[in-house]
């Protein structure tokens, strides 16, 4: 259930569309509600938001399975999206996968034991000026080399640690 | 105001035919008939909304219009294109449609599990039609197809999402027919399937309707399954009073036995009437309908393929060597297979018959 | 189709007056003018610099009508990667009465090699607000929403800002300066698809739908977000509306070559010293954008251009001779045309204005199979070809690549490629085959050559930089 203050983004949002049109907020709902649930959509997540919205659950699902950066399944509490699309590979984006899987010792899609970091690679981010980049939560780590990679690896540790 | 709609001309295929403005390409071609209609996979006339994904329809307009006789660029989707006063189709005339088709055709059995023998669609498939017709006697494709585990959607649909072209007409069925629709198409590109996301039951007066749209062996009748070949069986018109749908169907028997039952279809493979889930998968008792008599299904459809037009009733004596029972057959076995042959007598041979057997015996 | 017929006209402009126009325009900023001035992300230093007076000159001035003839006579064309003339696609919204008509930016920016939307947006929020409040008066569009790529996570924060302070300062909500013009915009976040930079799986997704792309017509104009009339545009297009009222439509038109009007802003990125956006007229040469110190820079640690992708992923690579030169032998341009010289059999296009150089040292097979394998995820699943094609292509692909291809292999990618394009209900189809069909059709070669090589193929994925050698060095900088 979302906060008394999430709630009213969520009229805010709804507001945004004409009357009848509410199921326009679905995406920015799935977003919120991402963010606020553990970073991952479960079913009853899913479930609720199509409350909200009064429409059926199957049309939540429909939408939240077709878009990327809805996760599906509970994902690490750092979730390192590394892209590996043309401009990106031009640059060295495979060794920089190769260095996260070497470093993290976990393949693509997987969490470490600790729940700390998920590898997962994408496709074209929209950054290939500063490539190869990856995205780590609302932002773009750029010009990756594996010495930024293990300032970042630390950042997060340290993140998580001072909680 | 007496005002007369003006028609449109078009001509498709060299074949000319007057049209109401809004019509198809598609429409006015099945208003001709013939060789010329194209195929439709996903396109469904009584679903609003279906149509245009299945790619199998495209067309080449040659001309587009009396007032801009410009053919269009790119080849279109007949089912989804309307007419244009003056409009010059080519379908069949065109290789370049039939080159299309064919790639299309290889991209829809690209992960087809063509398991067509164990496959209760068999027989009545629009894929297999469009492969006799349109594709090529065998594939490049040297990877691992796509498979999805089966499923049971309900107590009376199954879902063999493996054999699925995603034409999304069930989706429409739900959609329009029901109030409640608990599936639709998940996930994206070559990963999408039908599906429920959680394990759920379909469950409406008319869900099962969707069967009979589904062009494929995806959505099954669990009440059928594995019955029988629909070859094997005699469609017949049938009607009873239901107080939820139309109650004009079609029985698939055998003797007595309804096998199944299903709503009754045009040449195209659509449904006349849609019909309800009690008259579909709980009436099976003959004595709850009234036979009209027996239906010719049309069209390149293995069932049409002459057995049922001149059966011979078996012989009298049958019955007498059968004790007086009813033989379930209902056509002489003699009459069209080469195999059987009452000259040879089977209990000469030693061990199984061998088609050599009958092969090598003098007639 | 269009921009083939358009391709002949350049050649009528005497050498003469194309250096005219050079030396008049050269180098100049539309756009990106004010982009080094601190601040102008914030209200306060935009206005200063002269921001929000075109939206003041059109509503003291102007009609909306106005405004459509100003952007038809400057020839501005879409920016996002079609290159279908604005005024055009603006004067064809259907204006049915007691109908809401809508704009909608499409920020939905996610073109491999194209960036240029993200620095806009990042640096100039309140050009492209400017924009849509001309474009959306000019439209008669009451909401507009700016719909953006989801990973563009902390964008819609400065948007959102920009539009508060933009609010406060009257330039957005009801009776806007006083003329009884209303007008709101809103962002919204895509979730992470490349499909939805199509129009009409943009609106879908609007809708809080599937982002699968409607089958037309009907067009957006006509039947677009919630079955009203609406304009899609990217957002590089709205902010271009600001300097063309600011200099006039004509005055616009003057700069570039032939039909390619105005400035362009250019996402330079790959093997070059200097990645990154760039506004150009649309004047100067090809050679002269790689290799001029300021554009790319030319290409790091003294390698040799390979081959580029002028327009982003999906339009056709070319090698570096038929790229510095058309095939007839005349100098590239950076213009819509001349980057089409010679169609797709020794031509590109400007697309989006991607631009991805490859130097010597990469590898044509392997960057095809990032772009195959590209599309194939980003495919929305519905139409039969693109669906079941994408994945077919990329398999195929990675097989040569990994060394386990056969010589049919690369006749069959051309087939599957031929049966794509053109046959899908969207342009993604055709944008997934053409990059396969040109890499086939100039370095086929290379492909051969993985087939010959199956062992160096798999263990050197990073090119082969014996296979630069007949290349042509390209003349030094300019």
């Amino acid at each position: 259930m979302f906060s008394e203050e999430k709630l009213n983004k969520v009229k805010e949002i709804i507001a945004r569309y004409p009357e009848g049109k509410q199921k326009s907020a679905l995406i920015p709902l799935l977003h919120l509600a991402q963010e606020e649930f553990g970073g991952w959509l479960s079913p009853e997540t899913m479930d609720y938001v199509g409350s909200l919205l009064q429409i059926t659950p199957i049309e939540v699902y429909e939408v939240a399975t077709f878009y990327s950066m809805f996760n599906l399944k509970p994902v690490g509490k750092y979730l390192f999206e590394v892209c590996q699309t043309g401009p990106c590979m031009l640059n060295g984006s495979d060794q920089i996968i190769d260095y996260i899987k070497q470093k993290l010792k976990i393949g693509v899609g997987e969490t470490t034991p600790d729940g700390l970091f998920t590898l997962k690679t994408v496709e074209c981010l929209g950054a290939c000026g500063y490539a190869p980049m990856m995205q780590l939560g609302k932002h773009f780590r750029e010009h990756l080399t594996p010495e930024k990679v293990d300032a970042i690896i630390a950042e997060c540790r340290s993140k998580a640690n001072a909680n | 105001m007496a005002e007369e709609k003006k028609l449109f001309k078009v001509k498709i295929d060299n074949i000319s035919v007057e049209v109401e403005p809004g019509t198809t390409i598609l429409n006015a071609a099945r208003q001709i008939g013939g060789d010329i209609v194209p195929p439709a996979m996903c396109y469904y006339s009584k679903l609003q909304g279906s149509g245009g994904k299945c790619r199998t329809c495209l067309v080449k307009v040659t001309k587009g219009s009396e007032a801009d006789p410009r053919p269009m660029p790119k080849l279109v989707a007949s089912c989804r294109t309307t007419v244009m006063d003056g409009m010059e189709v080519a379908n069949i005339t065109s290789p370049e449609v039939q080159d299309a088709r064919k790639g299309v055709v290889e991209f829809l059995l690209l992960n087809h599990p063509l398991d067509c023998p164990i496959c209760d669609q068999a027989g009545e498939c629009h894929l297999q039609d469009l492969g006799y017709e349109h594709g090529a006697d065998g594939t490049r494709y040297e990877f691992k197809r796509r498979t999805f585990e089966q499923v049971d959607i309900g107590d009376n649909i199954k879902l063999h999402m493996t054999r699925c072209i995603l034409c999304y007409r069930c989706v429409y069925t739900a959609d329009q027919l029901t109030n409640n629709r608990v599936h639709g198409v998940l996930n994206r590109g070559e990963a999408s399937e039908i599906g429920t996301y959680i394990q759920k039951a379909l469950t409406s007066e008319f869900i099962g309707n969707v069967i009979d749209v589904c062009p494929v062996g995806a959505l099954t009748d669990r009440t059928f399954r594995f019955k029988n070949r629909v070859w094997f069986l005699k469609p017949v018109d049938a009607h009873r009073n239901c107080d939820k749908c139309c109650g004009k169907t079609v029985l698939w028997m055998r003797g007595d036995e309804i096998f199944r039952v299903t709503a009754r279809k045009d040449k195209y493979g659509e449904v006349e009437d849609f019909i309800c889930d009690t008259c579909r998968f709980d009436t099976k008792e003959a004595s709850a309908w009234t036979i009209e008599g027996p239906r010719k299904i049309d069209r390149h459809s293995v069932i049409s393929q002459g057995h049922y037009v001149g059966t011979v009733k078996p012989k009298d004596t049958l019955v007498e060597v059968m004790d007086g029972r009813q033989p379930r057959l209902l056509m002489d076995i003699h009459s069209v297979s080469q195999v059987n042959r009452p000259e040879i007598d089977l209990s000469k041979i030693d061990g199984p018959a061998h088609s050599d057997d009958f092969n090598n015996a003098k007639r | 189709m269009q921009l083939l017929q358009n391709a002949g006209q350049k050649q009528t402009q005497t050498k003469e007056q194309v250096r005219r126009i050079i030396n008049e325009y050269m180098g100049r900023k539309l756009l990106l003018d004010k982009a080094h001035i601190e601040g102008i992300r914030y209200y306060d230093t935009y206005r200063k610099n002269g921001g929000y007076e075109a939206a003041g000159k059109v509503f003291k001035t102007m009609s909306p009508d106005l405004v459509v003839e100003e952007v038809k006579k400057s020839g501005l064309r879409g920016r996002g990667g079609a290159g279908f003339p604005t005024g055009m696609k603006w004067s064809f919204l259907a204006k049915p009465e007691g109908v809401p008509r809508y704009l909608v930016c499409n920020a939905d920016e996610s073109e491999p090699g194209t960036f240029k939307d993200r620095y806009l947006m990042e640096f100039l929020p309140h050009l492209l607000i400017e924009g849509l409040l001309i474009a959306s008066y000019a439209l008669g569009s009451h909401s507009t929403y700016i719909y953006i790529r989801g990973e563009y996570a902390w964008i819609p924060d400065i948007l959102e800002e920009a539009i508060a302070e933009a609010k406060q300062n009257g330039w957005l909500g009801k009776n806007i300066q006083g003329t009884g013009f209303d007008l709101e915009i809103y962002v919204q976040r895509g979730a992470g698809a490349y499909i939805c930079g199509e129009e009409t799986a943009l609106i879908e997704s609007l809708e809080g739908k599937r982002g699968n792309p409607r089958i037309k017509p009907p067009f957006p104009a006509v039947k677009g977000l919630w079955q009203c009339p609406t304009v899609v545009n990217n957002v590089e297009t709205l902010a271009a509306v600001v300097p063309i009222i600011n200099i006039g439509g004509e005055e616009y038109a003057k700069i570039g070559i032939g039909k390619s009007t105005g400035t362009k802003l250019i996402s330079a990125c790959g093997n070059i010293k200097k990645p990154g956006v760039y506004e150009i007229d649309m004047t100067i040469s090809v050679e002269e954008f790689i290799y001029s110190d300021e554009y790319c820079g030319g290409i790091p640690k003294g390698k040799r251009l390979k081959a580029c992708i002028p327009g982003g992923s999906s339009v056709p690579i070319l090698p570096a001779n038929l790229l510095l030169k058309t095939a007839k032998g005349e100098t590239r341009m950076m213009t819509y045309e001349s980057l089409n010289d010679g169609g797709f059999a020794t031509g590109s296009m400007m697309g989006s204005g991607g631009f991805v150089v490859l130097d010597e040292d990469q590898c044509v097979v392997r960057n095809t199979y990032t772009l195959a394998r590209f599309y194939h995820h980003e495919s929305c699943g519905q139409c039969s070809p693109c669906r079941e094609g994408t994945g077919w292509m990329k398999r195929v692909l990675h097989n040569i690549e990994y060394g386990k291809g056969k010589m049919s292999d690369i006749d069959l990618l051309w087939d599957i490629q031929r049966k794509i394009e053109g046959n899908t209900i969207c342009p993604l189809g055709d944008a997934a085959a053409w990059p396969v069909a040109a890499a086939i059709r100039h370095f086929r070669d290379e492909f051969e050559w993985h087939v010959k090589n199956p062992n160096a193929a798999q263990q050197r994925n990073f090119g082969i930089a014996h296979y630069a050698d007949p290349l042509p060095v390209a003349a030094a900088a300019v």
